[in-house]
């Protein structure tokens, strides 16, 4: 133990920080952030271990982007605790300044800066030297590619680019935890793709703790080795993809039916088969561990009701279908008790 | 992630001063690529200089020494330096998320403010050197000499400094670029309201009233005596006291609104 103190007294000062060996890259505890009487975020528990990468996947206004920026310290926590790369991130928000990188939601740059300019710049705020900064140029420009542009003024860079600088601009200081609030929203597939191959040789190579949030379920799918589900501020799903898409079945039936009948979805819940139930508008999703015996009972089960159906489809559930299962449940919930 | 040379390169304390030095780098660097942004302050003062020299000359021409010409050289320093700040660039910042990439750095938070204020002295310095060309190309002499000329731009900075706390605080509450364009409407009743135009001696009623009591009034007098007087101790140092005063008020709102706007509103 007293090594370790001694080692860690001698790191003080202007000497480097280096990585706090827990074994927890993020932790919260109960976490509130409220607007006026909105909890934006409303009582998160969450645990990331070091070297994942966890897919926060939710709708818009879900409490994705408040949760990041709590995490990054740039809101304060109404209620309960959030400790990232070790460190409290009310009591000691600069030791996690110093371990977090963050490419916020809109990438957040100036336009008459030139993408290198931007580089050295955010390099000399995190401490760096002159020949830290120049080392860190090339290495990050490997990892993210920007090409000649980096001369330019970024007010010139499409959007694709400006994602690419940003994500660059939060790798300078060579984070332990990496924050991607929607870092694909908007842009085209190619330039999805090679964020997504950044974000995976991030993680692979460098072993980069990787805090994503997206609301493309394909993305979560593609890059987390755990998604948590968000709505309206609740962490209502997480699990690695695979164990959640099982989580509702082993198949998925999807019928799109007409006109309306509140007891249709009693009758479908009611058969053996099933699993799961929601219904959002006119598509009904059911989610059954056996879906040849489960199609013809979901076909006589409508047939007595008022729905005349329309298509009947037979697939293996995606993300969305949890998505679907888990919020249009609630929403059904509703109703029902109403 | 290692460098050449085995060790891994990490994020540290970078210190207060190069934190300044950065901020201040940054926004003198989009000073010459954005050349409108204070193109009006060099050309606004030389504009109300000549204005108000062909208009006002012969009137003001009274007591024997008295130099208009002199006379209205602090009244365009004034124009050229009061409300020029980098305010416009922080809501740009605030507004376009930039300024929250730069809360999240370990950057001490009052060198995000005080790296614009040294930008903008840099800047306030630079834009006295047109004003102070055209005063001596008309014939204006300080009677203060060389050093004169220094004391001179050395308050007008301090007075151009003090100014910009506003401008800065509005944009710091308001993220708005429309209510920062707005700081400068406090400008013109407090330069207006004063002796910058029409000699003290001349001002009658009201109007005397309340420049008697406009710090600017004390401002300026201090800038001409270096002009015209010599170096008389009592005006500089009621000027001093000028600018110390609305300094105190101005980097008071300053701070505040820097301290409400990074608080992570909790």
């Amino acid at each position: 133990m007293r090594d370790v103190r001694e080692y860690d007294q001698r790191l003080d000062g202007r000497e480097a920080h280096a990585p706090a060996p827990a074994p927890t890259a993020i932790a919260t505890t109960g976490l509130v952030r409220r607007f006026g009487s909105f909890a934006a975020v409303d009582g998160i528990d969450l645990e990331v271990a070091r070297g994942e990468i966890y897919g926060f996947l939710g709708p818009n206004g879900a409490g994705k982007s408040t949760l990041v920026r709590v995490l990054c310290t740039l809101l304060r926590p109404n209620a309960g605790h959030a400790v990232v790369a070790g460190h409290d991130v009310v009591e000691e928000p600069q030791e996690v300044r110093f371990r977090i990188g963050a490419a916020l939601q809109e990438a957040a740059l100036d336009d008459r800066q030139s993408g290198r300019e931007l580089l050295a710049l955010q390099g000399r705020l995190y401490g760096l030297t002159s020949s830290e900064i120049r080392i860190r140029l090339v290495e990050v420009l490997e990892l993210v590619d920007i090409g000649s542009a980096i001369d330019r003024r970024i007010g010139t860079y499409s959007g694709g680019m400006k994602r690419r600088l940003d994500l660059a601009a939060a790798l300078m200081h060579n984070p332990e935890v990496l924050f991607l609030d929607e870092p694909t929203t908007g842009l085209d597939p190619t330039s999805r793709d090679s964020v997504w191959s950044e974000v995976r040789r991030l993680n692979s190579e460098l072993g980069m703790t990787i805090f994503l949030t997206t609301q493309y379920l394909e993305e979560a799918d593609a890059l987390a080795d755990r998604v948590g589900i968000i709505s309206h501020g609740r962490l209502v799903a997480e699990g690695p993809p695979d164990a959640l898409k099982r989580s509702i079945g082993q198949d998925v039936i999807v019928v799109e039916v007409s006109g309306d009948d509140p007891t249709a979805i009693g009758a479908l819940r009611r058969i053996d088969v099933i699993d799961a139930v929601s219904r959002e508008d006119q598509t009904i999703t059911i989610g059954t561990s056996d879906s040849s015996s489960a199609v013809s009972s979901v076909a006589v089960a409508l047939s007595r009701t008022g729905l005349e159906v329309r298509s009947l489809v037979v697939r293996t559930p995606t993300l969305d279908d949890v998505f679907r299962q888990l919020t249009g449940a609630r929403i059904e919930a509703v109703g029902i008790d109403a | 992630m290692r460098t050449r040379r085995g060790e891994p390169i990490r994020a540290r304390e970078s210190g207060f001063l190069r934190d300044v030095r950065s901020v201040a780098g940054r926004a003198l660097r989009q000073i010459p690529r954005e050349p409108a942004s204070v193109l009006p302050a060099v050309l606004i003062p030389a504009f109300f200089y000549t204005v108000n020299l062909g208009a006002l000359e012969n009137l003001a021409r009274g007591a024997p020494g008295f130099s208009y010409k002199a006379f209205l050289v602090p009244m365009a320093i004034a124009f050229a330096v009061t409300g020029m700040s980098r305010a416009p660039t922080l809501v740009t910042d605030i507004q376009g998320g930039y300024f929250d990439r730069l809360c999240m750095t370990p950057i001490r938070r009052v060198a995000l403010l005080l790296g614009l204020m040294a930008a903008d002295v840099v800047v306030i310095v630079t834009l006295c050197i047109p004003v102070l060309a055209i005063g001596f190309a008309v014939g204006v002499r300080f009677a203060t000499g060389a050093p004169g000329v220094l004391a001179f731009v050395a308050l007008s900075a301090l007075w151009g400094l003090v100014f910009t706390g506003l401008p800065y605080a509005v944009a710091l509450k308001t993220g708005s670029p429309a209510a920062v364009n707005a700081t400068f409407v406090v400008f013109f009743p407090l330069f207006f309201l004063s002796d910058a135009v029409v000699p003290k001696q001349a001002l009658t009623g009201w109007f005397s009233t309340i420049a008697t009591y406009n710090p600017v009034t004390y401002v300026l007098a201090a800038l001409r005596s270096l002009i015209t007087s010599g170096w008389r101790v009592g005006t500089l140092m009621e000027g001093l006291a000028a600018v110390a005063g609305i300094g105190i008020v101005s980097m008071a709102l300053a701070l505040t609104a820097l301290r409400s706007r990074i608080s992570q509103g909790a």
